[in-house]
């Protein structure tokens, strides 16, 4: 499915920000796999994840989604393989365009984009149904501005448009760091949701230890560029969070365990 | 009362003026608030567009079909900006001045290397003209200018219906998602200053023939006048509109207004070399309000906060 090998990143190359974020990572996801990924602040989960989605590119190394060499392809053209969520509500929508509106650009990721009108009356219905089914009354507000919505509302609708086409590998980049715990909790229950309705294979990023254990079937670990632990199936459904600590501990060798990923 | 008189005679004109600079100032619209690209490519490509449509109707011919080249003529210049900074990596307001200084050599050449070239109406068989602007038949430019304002509002607002305009609409909102979504944002900058800089020209087209001449000068401050409309329009109906139709004829309606401003300072005896000092500082206004109102409610706020 997703085969990531020996890819390496550095920022800033030969000037004394120099930051090597990435140092040979492997990783191999089967179809279906719903992996979460943590670790501590700079550890690279977010570049690993930008590396995938075409908007960093690897200095070497390579990506191969499903028999395709996306390793060098532009960001946009691999867009149609990929459903993505971000951490900032904002960057998920047009906030400026109308919810409906956003949904049919969703709906022809990876399709020619022509003159035909940009949404279809059967278009509309299937999008209601979708949106109700979201049980957030944006049914009935399918032509507001997507920039009136909440955080956890748009959130919320940039999943749906994530998983309109359905993509080979869903991205979701902390995608609830920047909700309040209420809506952090439906919003996951929604991807929960949205990746079993579809079968989706998943990476999900994130900092809240409770989560990474109680979402997905396999965890892996981030420390300094590279990937430190990868624990999956049964051994993954017993773990708890005192554990992992202590696993974090162990093997990045540091009680360097940031407040951010106990409490978020 | 005689400044009532010589300034209602004076309203058509400006009704006029307004419409052919509205075209062009649509063209700054689709740049400058969809696109969310400042483009001052506009100042060249104005001139561009008066001078294909003035040496091929000179040339002999249909005065529609020049019309037709001229818009072909600012697709170019907008494709050369947008060549400029999509696959060279400059600035968008860097490259836009670029291919504005280089197009007032090439309007130069165009126009036969003369600054002026005229064209008059007794000789040729222009669409619109100056001259009956307050005719009461049939050769008033008026009826024809809103016409043609109809019919470039409806197009636009069919064509960013479409899956393509739609596609540039998400990349001026935001890029990020445009790119996550599948969308060239890079080649649908281009397509959008293409189509300002189109539409920008064929307004030089009409001003040419409206004024009965091009110059390599007439564009001197055009993206001024653009930005003036498309905020004035803004700050007066802004929010009564939201479609989209109806915003892009706010931005015509600007235009007028800001013409029927500019026939009021004139007549209360201003000078006509300050027009552009004048015009600098109502845009530089009107783009300060909504900052100023922003502010002050940030301070309103914080008052109120203390009060608490």
């Amino acid at each position: 499915m997703l085969e990531i090998k020996a890819v390496k990143k550095t920022f800033f190359p030969g000037t004394v920000n120099e930051k090597a974020a990435l140092c040979g990572v492997d990783l191999t996801l089967e179809d279906g796999d719903f992996v979460t990924v943590i670790g501590g602040n700079g550890a690279g989960k977010s570049t690993l994840l930008n590396v995938v989605s075409g908007t960093l590119t690897a200095d070497s190394g390579s990506v191969v989604l499903d028999g395709v060499d996306i390793t060098r392809m532009p960001e946009y053209k691999r867009a149609k393989y990929l459903g993505r969520v971000f951490q900032d509500p904002m960057m998920g929508t047009a906030p400026s365009m109308l919810i409906e509106e956003n949904l049919a650009l969703a709906a022809r990721r990876g399709k020619h984009r022509g003159l035909r009108w940009g949404i279809s009356g059967g278009e509309r219905e299937r999008y209601r149904e979708m949106l109700r089914q979201l049980d957030l009354g944006l049914e009935d507000r399918m032509t507001a501005r997507v920039g009136l919505l909440s955080g956890g509302q748009r959130q919320a609708l940039t999943l749906l448009m994530a998983s309109l086409q359905q993509p080979k590998l869903l991205l979701l980049d902390e995608h609830t760091a920047a909700l309040d715990p209420r809506t952090a909790e439906k919003v996951l229950a929604l991807s929960d949701k949205i990746v079993a309705e579809h079968n989706l294979t998943t990476m999900m990023v994130t900092h809240n230890m409770k989560d990474a254990i109680a979402h997905g079937n396999r965890l892996i670990m981030m420390n300094a560029g590279r990937i430190v632990l990868d624990i999956r199936g049964e051994e993954k459904s017993k773990l708890t969070v005192p554990q992992l600590l202590e696993m974090f501990n162990r093997v990045s060798g540091s009680d360097d365990v940031t407040d951010k990923m106990l409490l978020a | 009362m005689n400044f009532f008189v010589s300034l209602l005679n004076a309203l058509p004109g400006a009704a006029a003026q307004g419409m052919v600079w509205g075209i062009m100032a649509i063209g700054v619209y689709i740049t400058f608030r969809v696109l969310d690209v400042a483009d001052l490519t506009v100042d060249g490509s104005i001139a561009t567009g008066g001078a294909v449509c003035v040496m091929l109707i000179r040339a002999g011919w249909n005065p529609w079909l020049a019309m037709v080249c001229a818009f072909a003529a600012g697709v170019l210049a907008g494709l050369v900006t947008g060549l400029l900074h999509g696959h060279c990596g400059i600035p968008a307001i860097l490259a836009g001045i670029l291919t504005q200084l280089a197009l007032y050599s090439v309007n130069l050449r165009i126009l036969g290397g003369k600054a002026n070239q005229a064209l008059s109406v007794d000789k040729y068989p222009l669409v619109v003209s100056q001259r009956f602007v307050r005719a009461g038949n049939l050769t008033n430019p008026l009826p024809l200018l809103v016409l043609v304002c109809a019919v470039v509002i409806l197009a636009l607002y069919w064509f960013f219906g479409t899956e393509k305009g739609c596609a540039i609409r998400a990349t001026g909102a935001n890029a990020k998602m445009a790119r996550s979504q599948g969308i060239n944002t890079r080649r649908y900058t281009i397509l959008g200053l293409m189509l300002s800089n189109g539409l920008v020209a064929l307004a030089g087209a009409f001003l040419s023939q409206y004024q009965g001449s091009a110059d390599v000068g007439m564009g001197r401050g055009a993206i001024v006048i653009g930005l003036a409309s498309v905020i004035i329009g803004e700050v007066l109906l802004g929010k009564l509109f939201r479609n989209f139709a109806l915003r892009l004829a706010t931005v015509i309606i600007g235009a007028i207004i800001y013409y029927i401003v500019l026939q009021i300072v004139l007549q209360l005896g201003l000078n006509t070399n300050d027009l552009k000092l004048i015009s600098a500082a109502i845009v530089a206004v009107f783009l300060a309000i909504p900052y100023w109102k922003s502010h002050a409610g940030i301070k309103k706020e914080k008052g109120g906060v203390k009060h608490a």
